[in-house]
């Protein structure tokens, strides 16, 4: 498969307007002939579903979900980013498009990254439009605060709960067309499969998750918005339905997977209790803008932290970085954490976790001022410890947040399939190896307000695309092979429950593709994958049947991709001999511990092509060009 | 701890439902109460039973998937709490628990504790939003906005679309729900040119709908897991009276929350 990443040329703040005045465009009176699938309804999803329908396109949208309304993106605690420079401090869109690449630790391309600056005023523009309720000054001026990594104010949020707004947003602006008879909505109903007809995505078939039925769609386009694989590690701060069965499904069907293995561990999550745990609990980074973190200089202290004198406390963060402190980006703080722990610092039920402590703000600002910045975090984290954080710190401890990999998609945001797009987490695109905090609601709703809409309408401006229905021969294979896949889950009648199996998987995807990666965890790692996915398939226990609402046959059909995926995670990390944002590989470090990143090798993306089933995939690359961001060594010092 | 569970069990929307009685031992305080039904799952999985179908997703409170009545109080009646943020510190050993789906003619059960709520998205559809395209926005500074008011919206903006006020309300009334989509986009600048037709579209979608009306009663507020006040509903009744007024074709509409 050759490449194509369709790059645009010329200079980098021209890029985006000369490729979007070379786009054909569809005839107005046209649009509404075109039909496109959107498979999930978060950010991307919405955005672009919403924004195709008002140009009037014909979409269909899918979720899981009973509504729209509930997809992760609504999860997103801490703000949105957009070079505004609302503060005046020196922000614009080039800084943000710096910030961003070197942020990603130099692994992701740089007229990507520019267009997602550029974009992003328009943005925080649309979504105030929409009402978003963003905090404001007294003033009525939109109010901002600085983020994980950055050293200007230019995060918009709403409270603690920005992504609910942001989506809210998106999903009201998604029910409006689906009102006016422009959307047609299906939830409940999960995407099991991509039918690829003449080299072009036409179609998905889906389960209707209340009543079993197996569906074909076709269409002219696919979009596939379906967020991030975090759940392979069973534990991540992911809700519980995120999956990666959308884009799995449209890898194996020729769709490249680009940086599997760049996954985000996130510093500031509520530690793990018990072997029920189901999930982990993030709290938003903004704390650490308040919040100062710290160990016990004793190893294994077990004071309580009131009885652990300033002189014995070791501030790890602001000795270690004293430029960026706690605001240290996010792959740095936690390997930072997961160090002084494994030297023994640690505090809490087995010494995992580290604190996060406003003692100090509450006497300079006092308790209100904390309160109105973060009272609804700190209800979260006493709910969920019973611990009071404006008397007692929080602890907190890393834990699985997002995934930068995804599938590969060019500068449109079209897989290597023909007709395949996909949008926000689900594709590789922005973020290199480590995305900085607030980039996430920015990528996806870039991705479905103004990337998206343009670029979908060149492609079907420039196609000529067969007409067809769901009685083509091949839709029909594809529709039975999914009919055929849930018929052998439910017929293996083994003896180990789904969540089993998803949480063993989870624990051999920490230990060996997690935090700290090495050449031989890694191959293990992978063997030990390929072992617990033969038992799968040998001695999973599902009850029930398919014929109406089975929890445990959607999860069983997630869990059989997560298999598949991890291994690929594992064979991607093991590859990749370099140290990188998220990835960091122990035996690629510099003296003093830090990412040892290798241009000269690894500057590049590494894209995976299937070959079926059993069989390893083929690894190509995406050459990085950096023209105007010259890679260095990432300092925070 | 160890629980005895009484959980209403139907197998889908056409069979009759009942409640069966579940042993639930060795819980663990720390458990959130959905793990606690994770872990009675896994058991009835492993006897070769069908586990007990629960809605959930993002387990901290945020996506409003979950929600269910326990001892008959929506999310268990603690306050700002959804199911899933509710930790088994708050029961005793030796606790009989009740557990039921949320009661109401607009929500009918699908499985077990799973009810559908798509007539939330519907009142939505059908009004609640602020009618504007992509790309037709002004500068986001361009528009003031008073401190009070974006924080007013905001309050009533927090809401997840759960349920549990329908769930609550002895007259199954989704007031609360539809009147916090109206603070939220009423408080706001952005929300006044279709203020008048907003409310009218969402009451109208309302009562067809098969909820019931409201008499202000507060369960609603007294269970909302984010506290959502019971002055919405109070905006959202003073501004369909002006707009049946000002807006000529209300005259079809019976009378709001």
């Amino acid at each position: 498969m050759k490449l194509d990443a369709r790059m645009p040329s010329g200079p980098i703040e021209n890029r985006w307007d000369k490729a979007r005045f070379e786009m054909k465009l569809v005839n107005p009176a046209n649009k509404r002939k075109y039909s496109v699938l959107v498979v999930g309804s978060g950010l991307a999803g919405a955005s672009a579903a919403a924004t195709m329908a008002e140009l009037g396109y014909s979409v269909r949208c899918f979720c899981f979900q009973d509504s729209p309304r509930r997809a992760h993106s609504i999860a997103a605690q801490g703000g949105i980013n957009a070079a505004k420079n609302y503060q005046n401090d020196g922000d614009s869109i080039y800084r943000l498009f710096y910030d961003t690449v070197k942020g990603g630790d130099f692994r992701a391309r740089e007229s990507n990254v520019y267009r997602l600056a550029q974009v992003s005023v328009n943005i925080i523009d649309q979504c105030v439009g929409q009402g978003v309720p963003f905090a404001r000054e007294y003033g009525g001026m939109l109010a901002n605060r600085s983020f994980g990594g950055a050293q200007v104010s230019r995060t918009f949020y709403a409270r603690g709960q920005t992504g609910q707004q942001l989506l809210l947003g998106a999903y009201q602006a998604l029910e409006r067309q689906i009102g006016l008879g422009k959307v047609t909505m299906y939830p409940r109903t999960e995407m099991l499969d991509l039918i690829v007809l003449g080299g072009r995505a036409r179609g998905i078939v889906t389960r209707d998750l209340v009543t079993g039925r197996i569906e074909t769609h076709i269409a002219d386009a696919v979009v596939l918005a379906t967020g991030g694989y975090g759940n392979v590690f069973y534990l991540s701060t992911n809700a519980k339905g995120s999956n990666t069965t959308a884009i799995w499904r449209a890898y194996r069907r020729g769709a490249a997977f680009g940086n599997p293995c760049f996954t985000q561990i996130h510093p500031t999550c509520i530690p793990v209790s018990g072997e029920y745990q189901s999930k982990l609990t993030l709290m938003s980074e903004s704390l650490r803008n308040d919040g100062r973190i710290w160990v016990p200089k004793k190893k294994g202290d077990t004071r309580a932290p009131g009885q652990i004198p300033e002189d014995e406390r070791d501030y790890y963060l602001e000795r270690m970085y004293p430029s960026f402190g706690n605001l240290s980006p996010r792959d740095i703080a936690s390997r930072a954490a997961k160090r002084v722990c494994d030297d023994g610092h640690g505090v809490g039920p087995g010494g995992l976790g580290v604190y996060l402590d406003f003692s100090d703000a509450i006497r300079r600002l006092g308790a209100n001022a904390i309160a109105e910045r973060y009272g609804n975090l700190f209800e979260i984290y006493e709910r969920i410890t019973g611990e009071d954080p404006y008397t007692v710190p929080m602890r907190i401890y890393p834990a699985v947040h997002y995934t930068m990999g995804g599938l590969w998609v060019d500068y449109h945001l079209m897989s290597t399939i023909p007709g395949l797009f996909v949008l926000g987490e689900a594709n590789f695109s922005d973020h290199g190896a480590n995305r900085l905090g607030a980039s996430a609601l920015m990528q996806g709703l870039s991705d479905g307000y103004f990337v998206l809409p343009y670029t979908i309408g060149d492609y079907l401006a420039s196609t000529k695309l067969e007409r067809l229905d769901e009685t083509h021969p091949e839709a029909v294979a594809v529709h039975k092979g999914v009919e055929e896949m849930t018929s052998k889950l439910l017929s293996i009648r083994g003896k180990r429950s789904v969540s089993s199996f998803h949480r063993q998987l989870g624990k051999l995807m920490w230990d060996h593709c997690g935090m700290a990666r090495t050449a031989e965890g890694l191959t293990a790692g992978a063997a030990k994958i390929a072992e617990l996915r033969e038992e799968f398939w040998r001695n999973l226990n599902l009850t029930g049947d398919g014929l109406g609402l089975n929890q445990s046959l959607e999860v069983a059909g997630r869990v059989a991709d997560f298999l598949e995926l991890g291994e690929l995670m594992c064979i991607d990390a093991a590859e990749r001999n370099e140290s990188c944002g998220g990835h960091f590989r122990e035996e690629y470090q510099t003296p003093d511990g830090e990412a040892q990143r290798d241009d000269e090798n690894f500057q590049h993306v590494a894209v995976w092509e299937y070959q079926g089933p059993r069989t390893k995939p083929v690894r190509q690359t995406e050459p990085l060009n950096f023209e105007y961001v010259k890679p260095t060594q990432r300092s925070y010092k | 701890m160890n629980l005895t569970l009484h959980v209403w069990r139907q197998k889908d929307n056409a069979s009759a439902g009942r409640m069966v009685r579940y042993a639930a031992p060795g819980v663990n305080e720390h458990m959130s109460f959905l793990e606690m039904l994770d872990v009675v799952n896994e058991g009835l999985i492993d006897r070769g039973g069908e586990p007990v179908a629960f809605e959930h997703d993002c387990r901290e409170g945020i996506c409003g998937s979950c929600g269910f009545m326990i001892n008959g109080v929506a999310h268990g009646g603690y306050k700002n709490t959804t199911v899933c943020q509710l930790h088994m510190r708050h029961f005793q050993d030796g606790d009989e628990v009740w557990i039921e789906p949320w009661r109401s003619a607009a929500f009918p059960v699908i499985k077990d504790l799973v009810v559908d709520r798509s007539a939330f998205d519907r009142i939505i559809a059908n009004g609640g939003f602020v009618s504007i395209s992509t790309g037709s926005a002004p500068d986001g500074n361009a528009l003031p906005v008073r401190k009070m008011d974006a924080e007013l919206a905001m309050d009533a903006a927090a809401c997840i679309g759960c349920g549990a006020c329908v769930a609550a309300c002895p007259n199954a009334s989704a007031a609360l729900f539809a009147g916090a989509k109206l603070a939220h986009l009423s408080h706001l600048p952005q929300g006044q040119p279709e203020r008048h037709e907003r409310s009218l579209a969402v009451v109208r979608q309302m009562n067809r709908e098969l909820f019931g009306a409201c008499t202000n009663i507060g369960e609603c507020e007294a269970t909302c897991p984010k506290g959502i006040p019971l002055e919405v509903i109070a905006r959202m009744n003073a501004d369909f009276l002006q707009a049946s007024w000002r807006e000529r074709p209300a005259a079809d509409l019976v009378a709001a929350g």
